[in-house]
Protein backbone atom coordinates (compact mmCIF):
# COMPACT_ATOMS: atom_id res chain seq x y z
CA UNK A 1 0.00 0.00 0.00
CA UNK A 2 1.36 3.35 -0.97
CA UNK A 3 0.74 5.92 1.71
CA UNK A 4 -0.26 9.34 0.56
CA UNK A 5 2.04 12.13 1.67
CA UNK A 6 0.36 13.84 4.54
CA UNK A 7 0.60 17.57 4.82
CA UNK A 8 0.52 18.32 8.51
CA UNK A 9 0.68 22.08 8.35
CA UNK A 10 -0.37 24.52 5.72
CA UNK A 11 2.98 26.25 5.91
CA UNK A 12 4.81 23.18 4.63
CA UNK A 13 7.20 23.93 1.80
CA UNK A 14 4.85 23.90 -1.14
CA UNK A 15 5.49 21.21 -3.74
CA UNK A 16 7.03 22.66 -6.89
CA UNK A 17 4.49 23.58 -9.53
CA UNK A 18 6.56 22.74 -12.63
CA UNK A 19 6.52 18.99 -12.02
CA UNK A 20 10.18 18.57 -11.09
CA UNK A 21 10.62 16.34 -8.06
CA UNK A 22 11.42 18.02 -4.74
CA UNK A 23 15.01 17.87 -3.45
CA UNK A 24 13.96 15.66 -0.59
CA UNK A 25 10.64 13.98 -0.06
CA UNK A 26 9.93 11.88 3.00
CA UNK A 27 6.63 10.12 3.49
CA UNK A 28 5.38 8.11 6.43
CA UNK A 29 8.91 7.25 7.40
CA UNK A 30 9.45 4.90 10.33
CA UNK A 31 12.87 4.05 11.69
CA UNK A 32 13.23 1.34 14.29
CA UNK A 33 16.50 0.16 15.80
CA UNK A 34 17.28 -3.04 17.69
CA UNK A 35 15.86 -6.55 17.55
CA UNK A 36 12.40 -7.87 18.19
CA UNK A 37 11.50 -7.35 21.80
CA UNK A 38 14.00 -4.60 22.49
CA UNK A 39 12.93 -2.36 19.66
CA UNK A 40 13.40 1.36 19.78
CA UNK A 41 11.44 3.71 17.53
CA UNK A 42 13.69 6.56 16.44
CA UNK A 43 11.30 8.10 13.95
CA UNK A 44 7.58 7.61 13.65
CA UNK A 45 5.49 8.56 10.65
CA UNK A 46 7.64 11.43 9.46
CA UNK A 47 6.53 13.20 6.30
CA UNK A 48 8.00 16.33 4.78
CA UNK A 49 9.13 17.85 1.53
CA UNK A 50 12.00 20.15 0.75
CA UNK A 51 12.10 22.14 -2.46
CA UNK A 52 15.26 22.44 -4.48
CA UNK A 53 17.31 25.45 -3.52
CA UNK A 54 15.85 25.75 -0.01
CA UNK A 55 17.87 26.06 3.16
CA UNK A 56 16.08 24.11 5.86
CA UNK A 57 17.36 23.84 9.41
CA UNK A 58 16.34 20.96 11.65
CA UNK A 59 15.80 21.58 15.33
CA UNK A 60 14.64 19.41 18.18
CA UNK A 61 15.47 18.10 21.64
CA UNK A 62 18.37 15.66 21.83
CA UNK A 63 17.33 12.16 20.91
CA UNK A 64 14.49 13.32 18.67
CA UNK A 65 16.06 11.70 15.62
CA UNK A 66 17.21 14.76 13.65
CA UNK A 67 20.50 13.12 12.85
CA UNK A 68 18.76 9.84 12.09
CA UNK A 69 16.48 11.57 9.60
CA UNK A 70 19.46 13.22 7.93
CA UNK A 71 21.40 9.93 7.83
CA UNK A 72 18.33 8.25 6.39
CA UNK A 73 18.29 10.71 3.50
CA UNK A 74 22.03 10.04 3.06
CA UNK A 75 21.46 6.26 2.84
CA UNK A 76 23.41 5.68 6.07
CA UNK A 77 20.43 4.25 7.99
CA UNK A 78 18.14 1.42 6.96
CA UNK A 79 14.53 2.51 6.41
CA UNK A 80 12.09 0.36 8.40
CA UNK A 81 8.92 1.63 6.78
CA UNK A 82 7.76 4.43 4.49
CA UNK A 83 9.81 6.05 1.80
CA UNK A 84 12.48 8.63 1.22
CA UNK A 85 13.21 10.08 -2.17
CA UNK A 86 16.08 12.35 -3.06
CA UNK A 87 15.57 14.28 -6.31
CA UNK A 88 12.98 11.68 -7.23
CA UNK A 89 15.29 8.68 -6.67
CA UNK A 90 16.01 6.15 -3.95
CA UNK A 91 18.65 7.46 -1.50
CA UNK A 92 21.08 4.75 -2.68
CA UNK A 93 20.83 5.92 -6.29
CA UNK A 94 21.27 9.53 -5.22
CA UNK A 95 24.34 8.56 -3.20
CA UNK A 96 25.89 6.67 -6.10
CA UNK A 97 25.12 9.57 -8.41
CA UNK A 98 26.80 11.98 -5.98
CA UNK A 99 23.64 14.08 -5.80
CA UNK A 100 24.28 14.96 -2.19
CA UNK A 101 27.25 15.51 0.08
CA UNK A 102 27.44 15.12 3.85
CA UNK A 103 29.23 17.28 6.39
CA UNK A 104 29.72 15.71 9.81
CA UNK A 105 30.10 17.34 13.22
CA UNK A 106 33.70 16.19 13.25
CA UNK A 107 35.62 17.39 10.20
CA UNK A 108 36.64 13.74 9.51
CA UNK A 109 39.73 14.76 7.56
CA UNK A 110 42.44 12.22 6.83
CA UNK A 111 45.26 13.44 9.08
CA UNK A 112 48.04 12.37 6.67
CA UNK A 113 46.59 14.36 3.78
CA UNK A 114 47.03 18.09 3.28
CA UNK A 115 43.97 20.34 3.06
CA UNK A 116 43.86 20.19 -0.74
CA UNK A 117 44.45 16.42 -0.80
CA UNK A 118 41.52 16.02 1.58
CA UNK A 119 39.34 18.09 -0.75
CA UNK A 120 40.41 15.79 -3.62
CA UNK A 121 39.40 12.60 -1.77
CA UNK A 122 35.91 12.38 -3.36
CA UNK A 123 37.58 12.59 -6.80
CA UNK A 124 39.63 9.47 -6.07
CA UNK A 125 37.01 7.05 -4.74
CA UNK A 126 33.64 5.66 -5.69
CA UNK A 127 32.22 5.11 -9.13
CA UNK A 128 33.51 7.70 -11.55
CA UNK A 129 31.92 8.10 -14.93
CA UNK A 130 33.99 9.70 -17.62
CA UNK A 131 31.62 12.63 -17.86
CA UNK A 132 31.80 13.42 -14.14
CA UNK A 133 32.97 16.95 -13.62
CA UNK A 134 34.42 18.15 -10.38
CA UNK A 135 34.83 21.61 -8.99
CA UNK A 136 38.37 22.93 -8.79
CA UNK A 137 39.73 22.06 -5.30
CA UNK A 138 41.96 25.10 -5.25
CA UNK A 139 39.06 27.44 -6.01
CA UNK A 140 36.93 25.73 -3.37
CA UNK A 141 39.57 26.25 -0.70
CA UNK A 142 39.71 29.89 -1.70
CA UNK A 143 35.90 30.02 -1.52
CA UNK A 144 35.95 28.82 2.10
CA UNK A 145 38.71 31.29 2.95
CA UNK A 146 41.70 28.95 3.03
CA UNK A 147 43.73 30.34 0.17
CA UNK A 148 47.39 29.82 0.94
CA UNK A 149 46.74 26.94 3.38
CA UNK A 150 46.36 24.28 0.68
CA UNK A 151 49.34 22.26 1.84
CA UNK A 152 48.68 22.48 5.58
CA UNK A 153 48.08 19.19 7.36
CA UNK A 154 44.89 18.94 9.47
CA UNK A 155 46.79 19.13 12.77
CA UNK A 156 48.23 22.45 11.63
CA UNK A 157 44.71 23.91 11.16
CA UNK A 158 42.26 25.20 13.77
CA UNK A 159 38.93 23.49 14.39
CA UNK A 160 37.11 26.08 12.28
CA UNK A 161 39.60 25.76 9.44
CA UNK A 162 39.28 21.97 9.49
CA UNK A 163 35.52 22.30 9.16
CA UNK A 164 36.02 24.70 6.23
CA UNK A 165 38.13 22.03 4.52
CA UNK A 166 35.32 19.54 5.15
CA UNK A 167 32.83 21.90 3.50
CA UNK A 168 35.14 22.40 0.51
CA UNK A 169 35.47 18.62 0.24
CA UNK A 170 31.67 18.29 0.27
CA UNK A 171 31.36 20.81 -2.57
CA UNK A 172 33.97 19.23 -4.84
CA UNK A 173 31.46 16.79 -6.35
CA UNK A 174 29.11 19.71 -7.16
CA UNK A 175 26.29 18.20 -5.08
CA UNK A 176 22.77 19.51 -5.53
CA UNK A 177 22.02 18.86 -1.88
CA UNK A 178 24.23 19.48 1.14
CA UNK A 179 23.36 17.51 4.27
CA UNK A 180 24.98 19.00 7.38
CA UNK A 181 24.85 17.28 10.77
CA UNK A 182 25.65 19.90 13.42
CA UNK A 183 28.71 20.92 11.43
CA UNK A 184 29.57 23.85 13.69
CA UNK A 185 28.38 22.28 16.96
CA UNK A 186 31.88 21.77 18.34
CA UNK A 187 33.20 25.21 17.44
CA UNK A 188 33.41 28.30 19.62
CA UNK A 189 30.71 30.93 19.17
CA UNK A 190 32.81 33.48 17.27
CA UNK A 191 34.01 30.92 14.74
CA UNK A 192 30.51 29.54 14.46
CA UNK A 193 29.04 33.00 13.73
CA UNK A 194 31.58 33.58 11.00
CA UNK A 195 30.99 30.19 9.41
CA UNK A 196 27.22 30.72 9.58
CA UNK A 197 27.55 33.96 7.64
CA UNK A 198 29.79 32.30 5.08
CA UNK A 199 27.47 29.34 4.70
CA UNK A 200 24.62 31.74 3.88
CA UNK A 201 26.78 33.46 1.29
CA UNK A 202 27.77 30.09 -0.17
CA UNK A 203 24.14 29.03 -0.36
CA UNK A 204 23.17 32.22 -2.17
CA UNK A 205 26.06 31.88 -4.62
CA UNK A 206 25.66 28.18 -5.43
CA UNK A 207 21.92 27.65 -5.04
CA UNK A 208 22.59 24.30 -3.35
CA UNK A 209 19.76 22.83 -1.31
CA UNK A 210 20.92 22.66 2.31
CA UNK A 211 19.50 20.55 5.12
CA UNK A 212 21.19 21.64 8.32
CA UNK A 213 20.82 19.92 11.71
CA UNK A 214 21.53 22.06 14.76
CA UNK A 215 20.73 22.23 18.46
CA UNK A 216 20.97 26.02 18.55
CA UNK A 217 17.74 27.97 18.11
CA UNK A 218 19.45 31.23 16.99
CA UNK A 219 21.53 29.28 14.45
CA UNK A 220 18.42 27.58 13.11
CA UNK A 221 16.58 30.89 12.73
CA UNK A 222 19.55 32.79 11.34
CA UNK A 223 20.29 30.23 8.64
CA UNK A 224 16.94 28.70 7.83
CA UNK A 225 14.40 29.72 5.26
CA UNK A 226 12.42 27.04 6.98
CA UNK A 227 12.82 25.39 10.35
CA UNK A 228 11.77 21.78 10.64
CA UNK A 229 11.16 21.00 14.29
CA UNK A 230 11.05 17.42 15.52
CA UNK A 231 9.61 16.18 18.81
CA UNK A 232 11.03 13.21 20.70
CA UNK A 233 9.77 9.90 22.12
CA UNK A 234 9.15 8.91 19.43
CA UNK A 235 10.80 11.24 16.91
CA UNK A 236 8.13 12.94 14.79
CA UNK A 237 7.53 16.22 12.96
CA UNK A 238 6.34 18.92 15.31
CA UNK A 239 6.39 21.95 13.05
CA UNK A 240 7.61 23.06 9.64
CA UNK A 241 7.88 26.80 9.91
CA UNK A 242 8.80 29.43 7.37
CA UNK A 243 11.16 32.02 8.77
CA UNK A 244 10.03 35.42 7.54
CA UNK A 245 13.11 37.50 7.88
CA UNK A 246 14.16 39.94 5.18
CA UNK A 247 17.36 39.20 3.27
CA UNK A 248 20.25 39.55 3.13
CA UNK A 249 20.67 38.28 6.64
CA UNK A 250 23.44 39.71 8.75
CA UNK A 251 24.72 38.78 12.18
CA UNK A 252 23.41 42.10 13.51
CA UNK A 253 19.92 40.95 12.59
CA UNK A 254 20.00 38.60 15.55
CA UNK A 255 19.51 41.56 17.86
CA UNK A 256 16.31 42.75 16.15
CA UNK A 257 12.92 42.41 17.81
CA UNK A 258 11.65 40.28 14.95
CA UNK A 259 14.50 37.77 15.28
CA UNK A 260 14.05 37.52 19.03
CA UNK A 261 10.30 37.07 18.62
CA UNK A 262 10.86 34.11 16.31
CA UNK A 263 13.46 32.47 18.56
CA UNK A 264 11.11 32.91 21.54
CA UNK A 265 8.31 31.28 19.57
CA UNK A 266 10.53 28.34 18.65
CA UNK A 267 11.78 28.00 22.21
CA UNK A 268 8.21 27.79 23.46
CA UNK A 269 7.49 25.13 20.83
CA UNK A 270 10.63 23.22 21.75
CA UNK A 271 9.49 23.05 25.36
CA UNK A 272 6.38 21.15 24.28
CA UNK A 273 8.44 18.59 22.38
CA UNK B 1 70.60 54.77 2.09
CA UNK B 2 68.84 51.96 0.34
CA UNK B 3 72.17 50.21 -0.12
CA UNK B 4 72.82 50.00 3.58
CA UNK B 5 69.36 48.64 4.19
CA UNK B 6 69.90 46.01 1.52
CA UNK B 7 73.24 44.95 2.91
CA UNK B 8 71.73 44.77 6.36
CA UNK B 9 68.94 42.58 4.99
CA UNK B 10 71.48 40.35 3.31
CA UNK B 11 73.75 39.88 6.27
CA UNK B 12 71.10 39.23 8.89
CA UNK B 13 69.62 36.10 7.33
CA UNK B 14 73.08 34.66 6.62
CA UNK B 15 74.21 35.03 10.20
CA UNK B 16 70.94 33.64 11.55
CA UNK B 17 71.20 30.78 9.09
CA UNK B 18 74.65 29.94 10.40
CA UNK B 19 73.43 30.17 13.95
CA UNK B 20 70.49 27.96 13.08
CA UNK B 21 72.79 25.40 11.47
CA UNK B 22 75.06 25.44 14.49
CA UNK B 23 72.02 25.05 16.71
CA UNK B 24 70.84 22.11 14.64
CA UNK B 25 74.13 20.35 15.31
CA UNK B 26 74.46 21.38 18.93
CA UNK B 27 70.89 20.89 20.10
CA UNK B 28 70.82 17.07 19.83
CA UNK B 29 74.26 16.89 21.44
CA UNK B 30 73.15 19.04 24.36
CA UNK B 31 69.91 17.07 24.49
CA UNK B 32 71.74 13.77 24.87
CA UNK B 33 74.45 15.09 27.16
CA UNK B 34 72.85 13.90 30.43
CA UNK B 35 72.40 10.38 29.05
CA UNK B 36 75.99 10.27 27.74
CA UNK B 37 77.40 11.50 31.04
CA UNK B 38 75.37 8.95 32.97
CA UNK B 39 76.67 6.11 30.78
CA UNK B 40 80.27 7.28 31.15
CA UNK B 41 79.70 7.55 34.91
CA UNK B 42 78.40 3.97 35.11
CA UNK B 43 81.39 2.62 33.18
CA UNK B 44 83.80 4.52 35.46
CA UNK B 45 82.00 3.17 38.54
CA UNK B 46 82.26 -0.35 37.14
CA UNK B 47 86.01 0.09 36.56
CA UNK B 48 86.48 1.46 40.08
CA UNK B 49 84.55 -1.39 41.71
CA UNK B 50 86.55 -4.05 39.83
CA UNK B 51 89.79 -2.33 40.84
CA UNK B 52 88.80 -1.47 44.38
CA UNK B 53 87.54 -4.96 45.31
CA UNK B 54 90.11 -6.81 43.16
CA UNK B 55 87.38 -8.78 41.40
CA UNK B 56 88.93 -11.69 39.44
CA UNK B 57 88.62 -11.31 35.67
CA UNK B 58 86.69 -14.58 35.11
CA UNK B 59 84.02 -13.34 37.53
CA UNK B 60 83.66 -9.81 36.13
CA UNK B 61 86.13 -8.19 33.75
CA UNK B 62 86.81 -4.47 33.92
CA UNK B 63 85.76 -2.19 31.04
CA UNK B 64 89.39 -1.94 29.97
CA UNK B 65 89.67 -5.74 29.71
CA UNK B 66 86.44 -5.83 27.68
CA UNK B 67 87.93 -3.21 25.38
CA UNK B 68 91.00 -5.42 24.89
CA UNK B 69 88.74 -8.37 24.17
CA UNK B 70 87.15 -6.34 21.36
CA UNK B 71 90.56 -5.74 19.84
CA UNK B 72 91.81 -9.32 20.18
CA UNK B 73 88.60 -10.99 19.00
CA UNK B 74 87.52 -8.52 16.33
CA UNK B 75 87.52 -11.26 13.66
CA UNK B 76 85.55 -13.78 15.74
CA UNK B 77 83.02 -11.14 16.79
CA UNK B 78 82.51 -9.99 13.20
CA UNK B 79 82.05 -13.47 11.71
CA UNK B 80 79.54 -14.32 14.43
CA UNK B 81 77.69 -11.02 14.17
CA UNK B 82 76.77 -11.52 10.52
CA UNK B 83 74.69 -14.71 10.92
CA UNK B 84 72.86 -13.25 13.93
CA UNK B 85 72.12 -10.05 12.00
CA UNK B 86 70.81 -12.08 9.07
CA UNK B 87 68.61 -14.28 11.27
CA UNK B 88 67.23 -11.28 13.16
CA UNK B 89 66.56 -9.33 9.95
CA UNK B 90 64.89 -12.24 8.13
CA UNK B 91 62.88 -13.14 11.23
CA UNK B 92 61.82 -9.50 11.53
CA UNK B 93 60.68 -9.36 7.90
CA UNK B 94 58.81 -12.69 7.87
CA UNK B 95 57.35 -12.45 11.37
CA UNK B 96 55.97 -8.99 10.75
CA UNK B 97 54.78 -9.78 7.24
CA UNK B 98 52.77 -12.76 8.46
CA UNK B 99 51.42 -10.71 11.38
CA UNK B 100 50.29 -7.85 9.11
CA UNK B 101 48.62 -10.19 6.61
CA UNK B 102 46.90 -12.09 9.41
CA UNK B 103 45.73 -8.80 10.96
CA UNK B 104 44.16 -7.75 7.64
CA UNK B 105 42.39 -11.11 7.44
CA UNK B 106 41.16 -10.81 11.05
CA UNK B 107 39.77 -7.32 10.46
CA UNK B 108 37.77 -8.40 7.42
CA UNK B 109 36.73 -11.81 8.77
CA UNK B 110 35.46 -11.83 12.37
CA UNK B 111 35.15 -15.62 12.07
CA UNK B 112 38.87 -15.96 11.31
CA UNK B 113 39.67 -13.70 14.25
CA UNK B 114 37.50 -15.80 16.57
CA UNK B 115 39.07 -19.03 15.32
CA UNK B 116 42.75 -18.13 15.18
CA UNK B 117 43.30 -15.38 17.75
CA UNK B 118 43.32 -17.89 20.65
CA UNK B 119 45.90 -20.01 18.80
CA UNK B 120 48.09 -16.94 18.41
CA UNK B 121 47.81 -16.34 22.16
CA UNK B 122 48.71 -19.97 22.92
CA UNK B 123 51.79 -19.82 20.69
CA UNK B 124 52.73 -16.53 22.35
CA UNK B 125 52.50 -18.09 25.81
CA UNK B 126 54.93 -20.94 25.05
CA UNK B 127 58.32 -19.81 26.37
CA UNK B 128 60.60 -19.14 23.41
CA UNK B 129 63.47 -20.98 25.08
CA UNK B 130 61.29 -24.10 25.26
CA UNK B 131 60.30 -23.74 21.63
CA UNK B 132 63.91 -23.70 20.39
CA UNK B 133 64.70 -27.42 20.91
CA UNK B 134 61.38 -28.38 19.38
CA UNK B 135 62.18 -26.39 16.26
CA UNK B 136 65.69 -27.84 16.06
CA UNK B 137 64.12 -31.32 16.03
CA UNK B 138 61.61 -30.21 13.39
CA UNK B 139 63.69 -28.22 10.93
CA UNK B 140 67.29 -29.08 11.76
CA UNK B 141 70.15 -27.08 13.12
CA UNK B 142 70.74 -24.53 10.36
CA UNK B 143 69.44 -21.02 9.98
CA UNK B 144 65.80 -22.08 9.83
CA UNK B 145 65.01 -22.50 13.55
CA UNK B 146 66.74 -19.19 14.37
CA UNK B 147 64.80 -17.27 11.74
CA UNK B 148 61.56 -18.91 12.85
CA UNK B 149 62.14 -17.99 16.50
CA UNK B 150 63.17 -14.42 15.66
CA UNK B 151 60.01 -14.19 13.54
CA UNK B 152 57.76 -15.68 16.21
CA UNK B 153 58.98 -13.20 18.79
CA UNK B 154 58.11 -10.31 16.42
CA UNK B 155 54.82 -11.80 15.37
CA UNK B 156 52.56 -11.31 18.36
CA UNK B 157 53.03 -7.62 19.24
CA UNK B 158 52.68 -6.72 15.57
CA UNK B 159 49.52 -8.80 15.16
CA UNK B 160 47.84 -7.20 18.19
CA UNK B 161 48.85 -3.65 17.24
CA UNK B 162 48.01 -4.04 13.58
CA UNK B 163 44.52 -5.37 14.34
CA UNK B 164 43.98 -2.40 16.64
CA UNK B 165 45.40 0.01 14.06
CA UNK B 166 43.21 -1.27 11.24
CA UNK B 167 40.17 -0.96 13.50
CA UNK B 168 41.13 2.55 14.67
CA UNK B 169 39.26 4.33 11.87
CA UNK B 170 36.43 6.38 13.33
CA UNK B 171 32.81 5.45 12.48
CA UNK B 172 32.34 8.97 11.08
CA UNK B 173 35.22 8.43 8.66
CA UNK B 174 33.63 5.17 7.50
CA UNK B 175 30.29 6.99 7.10
CA UNK B 176 32.04 9.56 4.93
CA UNK B 177 33.53 6.83 2.73
CA UNK B 178 30.08 5.25 2.43
CA UNK B 179 28.51 8.55 1.38
CA UNK B 180 31.27 8.76 -1.24
CA UNK B 181 30.29 5.22 -2.36
CA UNK B 182 33.90 4.08 -1.84
CA UNK B 183 34.61 0.38 -2.38
CA UNK B 184 36.05 -1.82 0.36
CA UNK B 185 39.48 -1.82 -1.25
CA UNK B 186 39.44 1.97 -1.54
CA UNK B 187 38.55 2.21 2.14
CA UNK B 188 41.41 -0.18 2.95
CA UNK B 189 44.12 1.57 0.94
CA UNK B 190 43.04 5.16 1.51
CA UNK B 191 41.84 5.05 5.10
CA UNK B 192 42.40 1.89 7.13
CA UNK B 193 45.98 1.10 6.14
CA UNK B 194 47.43 4.63 6.53
CA UNK B 195 45.56 5.00 9.84
CA UNK B 196 47.19 1.80 11.11
CA UNK B 197 50.77 2.92 10.40
CA UNK B 198 51.45 4.58 13.78
CA UNK B 199 50.26 1.39 15.49
CA UNK B 200 52.39 -0.74 13.17
CA UNK B 201 55.55 1.25 13.81
CA UNK B 202 55.04 1.11 17.58
CA UNK B 203 55.10 -2.69 17.22
CA UNK B 204 57.99 -2.72 14.73
CA UNK B 205 60.17 -0.83 17.21
CA UNK B 206 59.53 -3.51 19.81
CA UNK B 207 60.10 -6.20 17.18
CA UNK B 208 63.42 -4.68 16.08
CA UNK B 209 65.02 -5.31 19.47
CA UNK B 210 63.27 -8.56 20.30
CA UNK B 211 64.17 -10.14 16.95
CA UNK B 212 67.86 -9.95 17.99
CA UNK B 213 66.97 -11.54 21.30
CA UNK B 214 65.07 -14.31 19.51
CA UNK B 215 67.99 -15.05 17.19
CA UNK B 216 70.46 -15.22 20.11
CA UNK B 217 68.27 -17.46 22.25
CA UNK B 218 67.82 -19.79 19.27
CA UNK B 219 71.61 -19.95 18.81
CA UNK B 220 72.01 -21.20 22.38
CA UNK B 221 70.58 -24.57 21.43
CA UNK B 222 73.33 -26.61 19.78
CA UNK B 223 74.51 -23.99 17.36
CA UNK B 224 78.07 -23.47 16.22
CA UNK B 225 77.74 -19.95 14.87
CA UNK B 226 76.26 -16.59 15.81
CA UNK B 227 76.50 -14.30 18.81
CA UNK B 228 74.37 -16.73 20.86
CA UNK B 229 76.80 -19.59 20.25
CA UNK B 230 79.70 -17.29 21.07
CA UNK B 231 78.07 -16.35 24.39
CA UNK B 232 77.74 -20.04 25.35
CA UNK B 233 81.30 -20.83 24.27
CA UNK B 234 82.83 -17.84 26.09
CA UNK B 235 80.91 -18.73 29.26
CA UNK B 236 82.04 -22.39 29.27
CA UNK B 237 85.67 -21.37 28.71
CA UNK B 238 85.59 -18.63 31.36
CA UNK B 239 86.52 -16.07 28.72
CA UNK B 240 84.57 -13.37 30.51
CA UNK B 241 85.96 -10.36 28.61
CA UNK B 242 84.89 -12.00 25.32
CA UNK B 243 81.48 -12.80 26.82
CA UNK B 244 80.98 -9.16 27.81
CA UNK B 245 82.19 -7.93 24.43
CA UNK B 246 79.68 -10.23 22.72
CA UNK B 247 76.87 -8.95 24.91
CA UNK B 248 77.83 -5.36 24.04
CA UNK B 249 77.81 -6.22 20.31
CA UNK B 250 74.39 -7.89 20.65
CA UNK B 251 72.96 -4.88 22.47
CA UNK B 252 74.44 -2.50 19.90
CA UNK B 253 72.89 -4.54 17.09
CA UNK B 254 69.46 -4.28 18.75
CA UNK B 255 69.85 -0.53 19.26
CA UNK B 256 70.95 0.00 15.65
CA UNK B 257 67.92 -1.92 14.35
CA UNK B 258 65.66 0.08 16.68
CA UNK B 259 66.98 3.37 15.34
CA UNK B 260 66.75 2.15 11.75
CA UNK B 261 63.02 1.52 12.29
CA UNK B 262 62.66 4.89 14.03
CA UNK B 263 64.22 6.70 11.08
CA UNK B 264 61.87 4.98 8.63
CA UNK B 265 58.96 5.85 10.91
CA UNK B 266 59.92 9.54 10.91
CA UNK B 267 60.09 9.50 7.10
CA UNK B 268 56.75 7.74 6.69
CA UNK B 269 54.64 9.40 9.40
CA UNK B 270 54.84 13.16 9.15
CA UNK B 271 51.36 13.71 10.52
CA UNK B 272 49.82 13.68 13.96
CA UNK B 273 46.70 11.68 14.77
CA UNK B 274 43.49 13.61 14.17
CA UNK B 275 42.88 16.13 16.90
CA UNK B 276 39.19 16.00 17.67
CA UNK B 277 37.76 19.47 17.88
Amino acid sequence: MIAMPITLKQNYAAPPTDGTPPAVSVSNLHIRFGNEGSEFTALQDVSMQIQEGALVTMLGPSGCGKSTLLRCIADLVHISDGSVSVLGQMPRKAREGRDFAFVFQDATLLPWRSAIENVRLPMEVGRRDSDTTFADPEQLLALVGLKGRENALPHELSGGQRQRVAIARALVTRPRILLMDEPFGALDEITRDKLNEELLRLWQETGTTILFVTHSIPEAVFLGQYVLMLASHPGRVKEFMKIDLPGPRTLAMRDTVEFIRITAQLRALLEQC
Amino acid sequence: MTDTIHSAENTVPVSTKKAAAANKLLAPLLDNLPAALAIVGCILLWQLIVWGFSVPTFMAPSPVEVLYAFKENAGILWTNLLPTLMEAALGFVFGNLVAVLLAVWFVYSPLAEKAFYPIAVIIKSIPIIALAPILVLLVGNGFAPKIIIAGLICFFPTLVNMVQGLKSTSPAMLDLMRVLSASNSEIFWKVRLPASLPFLFAALKIAATSSVMGAIVAEWIGSSFGLGALIIEATYNFRSPLLYATVVIAATLAVVLFFAVSIVEKKVIRWKPAAHD
